[in-house]
């Protein structure tokens, strides 16, 4: 019966409307309880970690990572994705299928299952393809994708453009509970685009991709979501246009969920002013309003969750011409500074948002047994150090990739001890800045 | 800066760019200096025919991701006439279709020991990331819609020679702001001078938005046209355009094409430019482009004239740098 404390930190677990200083005790990789109930300390335990000063809260869960195996190891693997994770403070992560080939078959998703388990890291949850092949023409066999693992469903890297098999694909995991993460983009308005579309890419003469082309198709899903009574998600919101769709469609009743980046509560389409192919993703970084628009969505609940859209790229591949170069940037390792930063430290949330944020509902969407720490619960843990100041870089980063823009950035807040089913994974080794 | 020979001084000190990438983010003085300079290299070279032996055993390359004939002969001939050598790479002879990217290529002209790369993509920001990653000097010669800040510089010298002044002169440039590479550069390198600019053209070429950039916007060249100085006739980008941004050519020719009838209703002494090569008949008729007012043979005598300007200004001697005392190095010799 082995036994691990957490001593003494900031536990916060909205799962139960808990915060407060207390310990933690796990006893053979489950939850035993938070503190005696009033504060008082548990005692002793075979290992003891001391967070004193830190924020114990549940694992943090990030539904939207790109870990690229099978076919494009060279941007990442399992192994190295999920090690990032960890060392973001990551103990579970939903991989997106569009791999090559994609994840449509029981056989591939028991391939990614049997990866992650070889790697021994975080949890990894598979999202399968909606359409066979992602080619958006026929469904998936989603029951039995179900059957061998599949969390969630999402083609993303394109929308489900075909409506009707969208419609189709919402009606049929309505018998499984199970949620379609949709990548919102009418293609005809965004097509060449390369940023968003506004004062800086007419000044630059990039190709745009209209907040329209995101917000239009936002409308699509939410009506077909109203109509089938099936669940979407809406992955990487960044317009304001489809915060406000959202807002009104929550209103309603209607059952969607929402997430949205880091990157996309940062930073504006004015970082690509130096062309930096590293501030390239889709959606794009829109403008300040559309950044403050995100923030008051999270802050108020609008949009559910943040999720990283991990998207590992190898260096040279970045390297190209801007509009040769692919869409998307790191997310897992800068996830919780950057949250910490834009949104605590600024007092636009509070930490139980955060964990709320991060882990509580990004496990419910997904209908997986995390986010919480009642007891009997896995003892998925994540310790963050709250005040910690630090640099990222990006030669120093677990993931294989190196495409962040965060480059050189000091950020407030980093996770110090990533714990999986009450082992510690991670732990950051890196002492404090004086 | 006015003897013959200012070409045999370093570089003014003034000029302080590596590079030229853009018009966007020099100052008034600086584009003022470039002018200068060139008209100073337009009389030395008796009007850009003579040659001079400034950059001699220098090489210049252009760098062509995107074809081009005008620019490439000009800035070739800008280079001889300043002595130095140029070679030609253009993308159908290079090895990028073995897969090379352009910043290797660059990396291994730069190794082969030159001193300035002229390049052309047509990607915007290209120039930008060369000049990021070579040590050599960077001359953007047009990327993508972005800038093509010598040809907006010899637009600019060419009304400026005219007119004798940038400042309160008022320039319309019509046709296809948004795939228009001179535009940008235009509109930058005419507001910083002082000048009124008009951008005019259907909404699905002229954005509103450029209103925010301090220029004027019109989509009724019937309007603007009496209260301008000079008209620049920006050609129809086809080639860049996705889908067609009107409902046919002629509809667009009746629109916004320079006829002589629209020629009587402007100002008699009106100047009418157009950056080339054009599209006779849709942006400009034929007796227009070949009217008195038309300074469109002058914009390439011109551009010449800027070029060699901007060349010997990348390229040319700096004045040697003050002597460093030993104590900035932490009293050791480095």
């Amino acid at each position: 019966m082995a036994t691990l404390l957490i001593r003494g930190g900031r536990v916060v677990d909205p799962s139960q409307g808990v915060d407060r200083i207390d310990d933690v005790l796990v006893r053979d990789g489950l939850i035993v309880s938070i503190g005696h109930g009033g504060g008082q300390s548990i005692g002793r335990a075979d290992e003891t970690v001391e967070a004193a000063g830190l924020v114990v809260c549940p694992g943090l869960v990030d539904m939207h990572v790109h870990l690229r195996e099978p076919g494009r190891e060279e941007d990442e693997t399992i192994e190295t994705g999920t090690r990032a994770a960890l060392a973001g403070g990551f103990t579970s992560v939903a991989c997106i299928p569009n791999t090559e080939p994609p994840i449509d078959t029981q056989a591939a998703v028991e391939f990614i299952r049997q990866k992650a388990s070889r790697a021994d890291t975080c949890n990894v949850f598979v999202v399968a393809c909606v359409s066979r092949g992602r080619e958006g023409k026929e469904l998936a066999e989603i029951g039995r994708l179900v059957e061998a693992g599949a969390v969630a469903f999402s083609d993303d890297g394109s929308p489900v453009y075909d409506a009707e098999l969208m419609r189709r694909a919402l009606e049929y995991c309505r018998m499984f509970d199970k949620p379609v993460l949709a990548h919102e983009e009418v293609l005809e308005l965004s097509r060449g685009g390369i940023m968003h579309e506004g004062l800086v890419s007419l000044v630059l003469g990039l190709p745009g991709m209209p907040a329209a082309a995101e917000d239009v198709m936002i409308g699509r899903d939410i009506t077909l979501a109203e109509t089938t009574g099936g669940r979407v998600h809406v992955m990487h919101v960044s317009t304001a246009g489809g915060v406000a769709l959202i807002r009104d469609a929550k209103r309603r009743g209607v059952r969607i969920t929402a997430e949205a980046c880091p990157h996309h509560f940062t930073l504006t389409d004015e970082s690509l002013r130096g062309f930096d192919a590293n501030c390239k993703m889709s959606p794009p970084l829109r403008t300040a309003a559309d950044v403050e628009a995100i923030i008051t969505g999270l802050a108020d609940g609008t949009i559910d969750c943040i999720a990283t859209d991990h998207a590992p790229h190898a260096r040279e591949k970045k390297l190209l011409e801007i509009d040769r170069a692919p869409f998307g940037i790191l997310g897992l390792e800068t996830a919780v500074g950057l949250t910490v930063t834009r949104l605590v430290a600024t007092g636009r949330i509070g930490w139980p948002r955060l964990v709320e944020a991060m882990s509580l509902l990004p496990s419910r969407i997904l209908g997986i047994a995390r986010g919480t720490l009642q007891p009997g619960a896995v003892a998925d843990i994540t310790l963050i150090d709250p005040a910690r100041s630090w640099r990222v870089d990006r030669s120093r980063l677990c993931s294989k990739s190196i495409n962040t823009p965060f480059d050189g950035w000091t950020l407030q807040g980093r996770a110090v001890a990533t714990i999986v089913a009450g082992r510690i994974k991670y732990r950051l080794r890196e002492p404090a800045a004086p | 800066m006015t003897s013959d020979s200012f070409y045999r001084e370093p570089v003014p000190a003034e000029w302080a760019h590596r590079h030229l990438l853009d018009l966007e983010r020099l100052t008034p003085d600086e584009i003022r200096l470039l002018l200068d300079t060139a008209t100073l290299f337009k009389e030395a070279t008796g009007g850009c025919r003579r040659k001079l032996g400034v950059l001699s055993g220098f090489t210049v390359v252009n760098l062509f991701f995107e074809n081009s004939t005008r620019t490439r002969v000009s800035f070739a001939l800008a280079a001889r006439r300043l002595g130095a050598d140029t070679v030609d790479f253009t993308t159908s002879s290079s090895s990028l279709s073995k897969g090379e990217s352009f910043i290797d290529t660059a990396r291994n002209l730069e190794a082969m020991g030159i001193d300035a790369v002229v390049v052309r993509h047509s990607t915007p920001g290209t120039p930008h990331l060369l000049a990021q990653h070579l040590q050599v000097g960077v001359i953007n010669a047009g990327d993508g819609p972005h800038e093509h800040p010598t040809q907006g510089l010899l637009d600019i010298f060419s009304i400026r020679e005219r007119l004798g002044r940038i400042e309160g002169t008022t320039v319309a440039l019509v046709g296809d702001i948004a795939h228009s590479r001179t535009a940008r550069s235009n509109i930058w390198g005419l507001t910083k001078l002082g000048a009124r600019v008009i951008l005019c053209g259907p909404p699905t070429l002229v954005s509103d938005r450029w209103r925010e950039c301090g220029v004027e916007v019109s989509h009724d060249l019937d309007a603007i046209l009496p209260r301008c100085d000079v008209v620049n006739l920006l050609r129809i980008q086809f080639e860049r355009q996705s889908t067609r941004p009107f409902p046919s050519v002629q509809e667009y020719a009746h629109l916004y094409a320079m006829t002589g009838e629209r020629l009587r209703q402007a100002r008699d002494d009106l100047l009418i430019l157009a950056p080339g090569p054009i599209n006779r008949g849709v942006e400009v008729t034929a007796e227009v482009a070949d009217c008195s007012r038309s300074l469109i043979l002058d914009q390439v005598t011109n551009g010449l004239a800027v070029r060699m300007a901007v060349l010997w200004l990348i390229c040319g001697p700096r004045a040697a740098p003050t002597a460093t005392p030993l104590g900035s190095h932490g009293g050791r010799l480095v």
